[in-house]
């Protein structure tokens, strides 16, 4: 079935340009920082932005920065200059790419703003901490690094005390960068905010769940860059909600992500940015929709632990506890929850080489889905943003198995 | 029905031609650097072989890395769900597949009904392949040919470490140099092929029987070495390295 010029129309979505427009305008204000006297922090993306959001101080994400680099295709180039100024191609590719662009004001829109503090969590990977101490001395900017312990089962006491007392520390920090005190109101304010923009995010997502699918996986990665970047504000409440509407709409209307959906995938790590028209192509040929993935909803995940009447405790809670940082026998539980939830026939691993925390119990993970749901995987090996790890035959290959696979299970 | 199956591999493009489940004939060829062209001729070869004319085939299904180029084929399927049916045509009861072939090496959990029902492939590194055997050929400056019975020979294999088919090409070399016995460096060369395999069998689950098809099958040592590290036997047909194609042609007379 070829499908016509209407029916692709039909299915473009038209919050696109909306995004494009709030993000153009973000990195505006972010690269003007400077003269208009607001402050920049380089944060982590996991790390808790709402008390930045709270001291109006511009947050910047070097991984979102990544991720644009990756989709432009400039990941190689990059990589390969930070492999000239010594950094291993083992290392993860956001890091090298990030790195590199800062030595030679390059890549997409010339470069991030310089950055007048730096806030590291260490919720994600541990490849951060020394990453951004490399930034904090280039630019000479003051670190501060949140360290959340890993948590294998539960969120102890301990645990408790020694974030709940970083937090404030955080707050010490901010206040000594800004020399301006912390309005707590403003911060509960902006926690509500933040809790409400994630509450929608996970109903955006959960669109997913009808069938066919109003959305995949590779609209989530598009439309995930406003609930990291700017959680907190009201532009990403906004936005949100005319999303959901959008999605809702489509559901109403029949209108599915792809021509025609036969199989339901869930999409496991970081996207492979300069692959994503390309892979959500071949999925498509094979009328496959990713409906889900276990990367976007993490900037939702901690909302069973988030109390806006008690944001900063469980900020703290929420933060250390995230997908990345907890143990891969907690990762199966939320992942064969996906399964569920979403009803899907496959689960499809990208095992990224810039990402160990996430690639490491990938195996361990397919085993339990295997086990315990009885649905085929597939894994694809590859760098999120250096291309020179992708391979597009071995790829291919995997895919169409994969997929024959199914078809032989599912009919 | 009479069905034929092409199989572009990396190194080798293969043709087999069955009428109502029994083989007529198979036909092995280099593919070289025309994927197309080889596709088809060595199905043109195979055809004069058997005095066949190309009206007479029913139905074709390509497979292999140059599936897509075989412009002639009813449909293209992947080697992974051809060496399944090809294994299963060979032995309704087999339940693992080994098949290592030029570029890669994969592993294939059959359900009972011939159907794939898990595989792993080896990532981009070439270790583990025909083509790494091929490499250390040259080095030993060896026929690949007697590759199986010299490495049979060898009570004390050499040990290879590297996983890496540049890198372990110099450690042989090095051991070369240092006057190791020929069938030990290439008894060890073997080692640590079925090491690397096994640990992909493992991944997968390995139930028997268990059969080991592509062009690699043909290496006895290999073999060998492979039953030793995963403790099972291995059975290997003497279609082991058609074994794609034929199952390519299984697959044509289905669709």
């Amino acid at each position: 079935m070829t499908e016509t010029d209407t029916d692709k129309k039909s299915r473009k979505m038209q919050s696109v340009g909306r995004m494009k427009e709030i993000m153009t305008g973000y990195y505006i204000d972010a690269k003007t920082a400077g003269q208009t006297g607001r402050k920049v922090a380089w944060i982590t993306s996991g790390g808790p932005v709402e008390p930045l959001i709270a001291m109006d101080i511009i947050p910047v994400y070097p991984e979102n920065y990544g991720a644009m680099i990756g989709a432009s295709k400039m990941g190689a180039d990059l990589c390969a200059r930070a492999e000239a100024m010594g950094y291993s191609s083992d290392l993860c590719s956001y890091a090298r790419a990030d790195i590199a662009s800062s030595l030679i004001d390059g890549g997409p829109i010339g470069g991030l703003p310089r950055p007048d503090m730096l806030v590291c969590c260490n919720n994600i990977c541990g490849t951060v901490l020394k990453w951004y101490e490399v930034q904090a001395r280039y630019y000479d900017a003051p670190l501060f690094i949140l360290d959340t312990p890993f948590c294998h089962t539960e969120y102890t006491d301990e645990a408790k005390k020694y974030v709940r007392r970083q937090i404030m520390e955080y707050i010490a920090f901010l206040e000594e960068a800004t020399k301006k005190k912390f309005d707590y109101d403003r911060m509960k304010e902006v926690g509500r905010i933040s809790i409400e923009g994630q509450r929608l995010w996970q109903a955006v997502l959960d669109t997913a769940i009808n069938r066919p699918s109003p959305m995949t996986c590779f609209d989530a990665f598009f439309h995930l860059a406003l609930i990291v970047t700017l959680r907190g504000t009201p532009v990403t409440v906004d936005y949100y909600r005319s999303l959901l509407a959008e999605m809702e709409q489509r559901v109403a209307d029949g209108i599915s992500a792809i021509p025609n959906e036969k199989y339901r995938l869930l999409w496991d790590n970081l996207p492979i940015w300069y692959r994503m028209r390309w892979l959500s192509e071949k999925f498509a040929a094979h009328d496959a929709c990713l409906v889900a993935d276990t990367y976007t909803t993490a900037w939702c995940m901690s909302l069973r632990y988030m109390d806006e009447n008690n944001f900063l405790d469980s900020m703290a809670e929420g933060y250390t506890k995230s997908y990345l940082n907890i143990g891969v026998d907690e990762m199966i539980k939320i992942v064969l929850e996906m399964v569920d939830k979403y009803d899907v026939d496959g689960f499809v691993m990208h095992s990224n080489r810039s990402c160990k925390p996430y690639s490491l119990g990938q195996y361990d993970i397919q085993r339990a889905v295997q086990r315990e749901r009885g649905i085929p995987s597939v894994t694809i090996e590859s760098h999120m943003v250096d291309e020179r790890s992708f391979s597009e035959s071995q790829t291919e290959t995997r895919i169409d198995a994969f997929m024959e696979m199914i078809g032989q299970k599912k009919g | 029905m009479i069905t034929a199956g092409i199989d572009i591999g990396s190194i080798t493009a293969k043709a087999a031609i069955l009428s109502d489940g029994r083989i007529l004939g198979s036909k092995v060829a280099f593919t070289g650097y025309n994927a197309r062209e080889a596709g088809r001729s060595v199905y043109e070869a195979l055809l004069r072989e058997l005095e066949m004319d190309a009206p007479t085939i029913e139905r074709i299904v390509s497979t292999g890395y140059g599936r897509n180029s075989v412009v002639f084929a009813d449909k293209a399927v992947t080697e992974i769900i051809c060496h399944g049916a090809g294994a299963y045509y060979l032995n309704p009861h087999v339940r693992t597949v080994i098949d290592v072939g030029g570029q890669d090496s994969k592993v294939l959990a059959v359900n009972p009904d011939g159907t794939v029902k898990d595989f792993a492939m080896n990532d981009k590194c070439a270790a583990g392949t025909g083509r790494f055997l091929e490499v250390m050929a040259r080095a030993m400056e060896s026929d690949l040919d007697d590759f199986g019975p010299l490495s049979l020979k060898s009570h004390n294999p050499s040990k290879i470490s590297s996983i890496c088919t540049v890198f372990a090409e110099s450690e042989v070399i090095s051991l070369i140099a240092k006057g190791e016995n020929r069938e030990d460096i290439i008894a060890g060369i073997h080692e640590s092929v079925a090491s690397r395999i096994s640990s992909m069998a493992r991944r997968v689950g390995v139930q028997e029987p268990v059969m080991m098809t592509g062009g690699v099958a043909r290496n006895i040592g290999v073999v060998r070495a492979l039953e030793r590290a995963l403790g099972v036997s291995i059975e290997v047909s003497r279609f082991a390295q058609v074994n794609g194609a034929i199952g390519a042609a299984v697959i044509a007379a289905k669709i």
